[in-house]
């Protein structure tokens, strides 16, 4: 920009040189992620001929649906400023109820049932949290021994069944269904197409931003930041029910300890993907490309026979090497 | 106040861009020991950019810097302390849950075979408040304190790292009257004790009385540097933004007679606060002056419920707010512009755009969905109109300059149409053309019938903006005065009967 230039206003971004550069900084430092992910999408289909292949690829999406989900409602929750780490306690409890209403009614009503106890203890989490006041991480931690206690009562630490004549209509997530995926995946996809949307587009999602990313202005900009907060844990919770449903009908079966651990892992995606855990930054679409991530590096391992003994330390490098390259291609638009 | 003395400073050919953005363009520029060096020029000209580099807190991409003839290397806030350089930044740098003592020697504390010496800093601090004529509570947290204290636990900061270029960015954008006089009072004793001060500021009149010398920079080129003794504000003006123009204050239209009162409260108590009554018609310009301390900003908050009063009433527009919140003083039709854009007013992460639409989103809907070309064309129309530079409406509100960011904060209330409109420092950190700008837009709102309260340290603007001033002293009111009284029987009164007594 030379002496003599006015200088551009927002209201008329004129197309000058320097705006173009700076759109195009401005997606590389957006797609840092992506661009490690088709990093390790190239190596492994040159280094294995098992990588493209249909069958591959169905079984890749399958894995990737439970974590995709809870890695999303992770992300929603992180980007309004919280943490839910009840996330695979609710997954467990409502799988169970799931089953329990299914044998009384019929496969499809319990489903309903287990998506609805979802949304219900989210509402019951999210409450607790804006109530009480604690940090969300004390929070929720405390709220999961207690939603783990109650799945372990309801079953009295059993493994519970549908009735043998529905069995087989509630293993209907692992069923193939459009283009050969399984209907998880198909539900995956539009879940998270769902919620990406909302985040992205509507006056909500909008709120959840301002809300993470400085509560007291969103507060005095009239957001009712309890109830933002409420939503987000509710989504997460409704996220966590059919992580579950998809994990009960692949093992035709629900119990206490389901998916045990699984918060962190969806945390985790959630900031390789690239999502800020100070909150008011990330996306959607980032929660689905660090489950992907995390989901590929496994599967690379299985298909190209390395032993397991190295998996985890290789793991963590890969992930290191992801959210590196992620950060370096931020920093060099500073 | 070092022993050592400071460095004669050279910047040679520092250039630096943001994704291909200029911003700084082959500075050349020379500081002399000692000297007061006044930095001005337009929102977004590259000012603070200037000084952060000079203190460490970003590196240029190009161009070199020496002291004293030797090439130094300045990566790092810790090398620009070790070289005796001090940067107080536009958004300040405290760490808000520490306490003062801890803040002033943050780590830098004195230690005895490894543990904290606290004995020795409350010492130390209390012979720095002496020099300094600052009175500061050594073990308040600074998150407690008014923005004008939390500047001078940063100027003792400075001191006691020992500092012999103390860059300060628009140190006086936050201080009354008063304390501008002090603030000047000891830049000028602290140069003729051999420190170098680098002032960066707005107020045109301060920057000339104090500085030997000012620089002034446009679109992120030098412009000139020259004496101060052989310019005048028209002059800077002139340079500032390359062109003539005309800074004076508009006046307010008066208000025409039989309007409404659109404001009213009644025994409003919370805290500071101890009974305040106002009342302000539509098309009417109530401005609220005060010291640091007086309730000025909690009465705005009380009335905006931001805070709940535990006593009083609120009306607008004849209605009693049923409750005391935002949401509610939101939907009666009030707007409320805080103090600090970055702890209350902006989601600094966040875009222009989202920033500005933020408060008035419910506008722009269609069912849950954000009308994205509405949004588009609100934003970039009210952003036109308070004049908001930035190279992109969709890149974080943080890579704005500070002033930019203050009219982003006044757009985003503008935009909502409020009946009322609560202003806390309208134009804090904003340039001299910006700032008539914000002025013809205030009193232009109020002449289409908007009731405006306006809250501001700068008396000189409050007494030009407003209709009739009132004064409030210990959150009492302490008289009201019509257009045209002289400051300084404004300033008497917020100081009550012994004048010069800080409250
Ligand atoms: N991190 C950043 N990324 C992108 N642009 C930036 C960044 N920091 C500053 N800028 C841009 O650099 C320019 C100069 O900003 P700077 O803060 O130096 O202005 P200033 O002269 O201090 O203005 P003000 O008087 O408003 O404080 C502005 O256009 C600003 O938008
Ligand atoms: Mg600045």
């Amino acid at each position: 920009m030379s002496v003599d230039t006015t200088p551009q206003t927002a209201a008329a971004p004129a197309p000058s040189a320097g705006t173009n550069m700076s759109r195009l900084a401005f997606r590389m430092r957006d797609y840092g992620i992506v661009a490690a992910l088709v990093i390790i999408v190239i190596a492994l289909s040159i280094s294995t001929d098992t990588f493209l292949t249909s069958g591959n690829l169905v079984n890749l999406l399958d894995q990737t649906a439970v974590i995709g989900l809870l890695a999303t409602g992770a992300t929603i929750c992180i980007i309004s400023g919280v943490f839910d780490l009840t996330a695979s306690a609710t997954l467990a409890l409502s799988a169970i109820i799931g089953v329990q209403v299914g044998r009384v009614t019929d496969v499809y009503v319990g489903m309903l049932a287990a998506v609805v106890a979802g949304a219900l203890l989210g509402f019951v989490t999210g409450t607790v949290v804006v109530r009480s006041g604690v940090n969300s991480f004390v929070g929720t931690l405390a709220t999961s021994m207690v939603y783990r206690g109650l799945a372990v009562m309801v079953t009295g630490g059993a493994i519970v069944y549908p009735l043998t004549a529905s069995a087989e209509d509630f293993g209907m997530l692992t069923w193939p269904s459009l283009f050969g995926l399984t209907s998880a995946t198909i539900m995956f996809v539009v879940v998270v197409a769902i919620l990406g949307l909302v985040v992205a587009r509507t006056t909500f999602g909008r709120r959840l931003y301002a809300v993470g990313g400085n509560a007291e202005a969103a507060r005095l900009s009239g957001i009712r930041v309890g109830s933002i907060h409420v939503t987000a844990f509710m989504i997460s919770g409704v996220c966590s029910a059919l992580a579950g449903l998809i994990l009960a009908s692949r093992a035709g079966s629900a119990q206490s300890t389901m998916a045990t651990g699984t918060e962190l892992t969806a945390i985790a995606a959630a900031v390789v993907g690239g999502t800020s855990i100070l909150g008011g930054e990330g996306a959607v679409w980032r929660a689905i490309v660090g489950a992907l991530l995390l989901t590929l590096i496994g599967n690379g391992f299985n298909l190209l026979g390395w032993d397991t003994i190295y998996q985890q330390v290789l793991q963590g490098l890969l992930i290191l090497f992801a959210v590196t390259m992620d950060r370096w291609l931020r920093k060099r638009t500073r | 106040m070092s022993s050592q003395k400071a460095p004669s400073i050279a910047v040679r050919g520092v250039g630096k861009s943001y994704s291909g953005v200029t911003v700084l363009h082959d500075i050349d520029l020379d500081i002399a020991p000692g000297e007061v060096h006044g930095l001005v020029g337009e929102n977004g000209a590259g000012k603070s950019t200037l000084l952060k580099i000079l203190g460490g807190a970003i590196k240029a991409d190009a161009g070199t810097l020496s002291f004293d003839g030797d090439q130094v290397t300045v990566g790092s806030p810790r090398d620009a302390i070790a070289h005796g350089i001090s940067l107080i930044s536009q958004e300040g740098a405290l760490v808000p849950a520490l306490s003062v003592l801890d803040n002033v020697f943050l780590a830098r504390w004195s230690h005895r075979g490894g543990l904290v010496s606290a004995r020795t800093d409350r010492k130390r601090l209390a012979e720095l408040m002496e020099t300094t004529g600052f009175t500061v509570d050594p073990d308040a947290r600074v998150d407690g304190l008014p923005i004008g204290v939390q500047q001078q636990v940063e100027i003792l900061r400075s001191l006691a790292r020992g500092a012999r270029v103390i860059a300060m960015d628009e140190p006086t954008a936050v201080l009354a009257e008063h304390e501008k006089e002090n603030l000047l009072g000891l830049i000028r004793k602290l140069a003729a004790g051999g420190t170098t001060i680098i002032l960066v500021s707005h107020f045109l009149e301060e920057v000339l009385s104090v500085a030997d010398r000012i620089t002034v920079l446009r679109d992120g080129a030098l412009i000139r540097t020259g004496n101060a003794s052989e310019t005048s504000p028209r002059e800077l003006v002139g340079h500032m933004v390359g062109r003539e123009i005309d800074v004076l204050y508009p006046d307010p239209q008066p208000v025409p007679d039989g309007a409404p009162v659109m404001l009213a409260a009644r025994g409003l108590k919370r805290g500071l606060v101890n009974g305040v009554d106002l009342q302000v018609r539509s098309g009417e310009i109530l401005g609220i002056a005060g010291l640091v301390g007086s309730g000025r900003t909690e009465t705005l908050r009380l009335l905006f419920g931001a805070d709940r009063p535990v006593e009083g009433v609120v009306e607008v527009d004849g209605v009693e707010l049923a409750k005391h919140t935002p949401r509610a003083a939101m939907a009666a039709g009030v707007a409320m512009v805080p103090e600090s854009r970055k702890e209350q007013g902006l989601v600094m992460v966040r875009s222009v755009a989202e920033n500005v639409a933020l408060s008035s989103l419910s506008g722009r809907r269609a069912g849950p969905f954000v009308k994205r070309p509405a949004e588009k064309t609100a934003v970039g129309d009210i952003s036109k109109s308070v004049d908001i530079r930035a190279a992109n409406p969709e890149a974080a509100i943080e890579t704005l300059s500070g002033g930019n960011q203050q009219k982003a904060l006044f757009a985003k209330w503008l935009l909502r149409e409020p009946k009322v409109l609560l202003i806390d420092e309208p134009t804090r950190g904003v340039d001299v053309a910006a700032k008539t700008q914000i002025h013809h837009l205030i009193t232009g709102l109020a002449a289409d019938g908007l009731a405006v309260v306006c809250v501001s340290s700068e008396i000189e603007e409050l007494l030009a903006l407003s209709h009739r001033v009132l004064v409030l002293r210990h959150g009492e009111p302490a008289g009201e005065f019509p257009r045209g009284t002289s400051p300084e029987v404004v300033i008497a009164a917020a100081f009550g009967s012994h004048e010069g007594e800080p409250s």
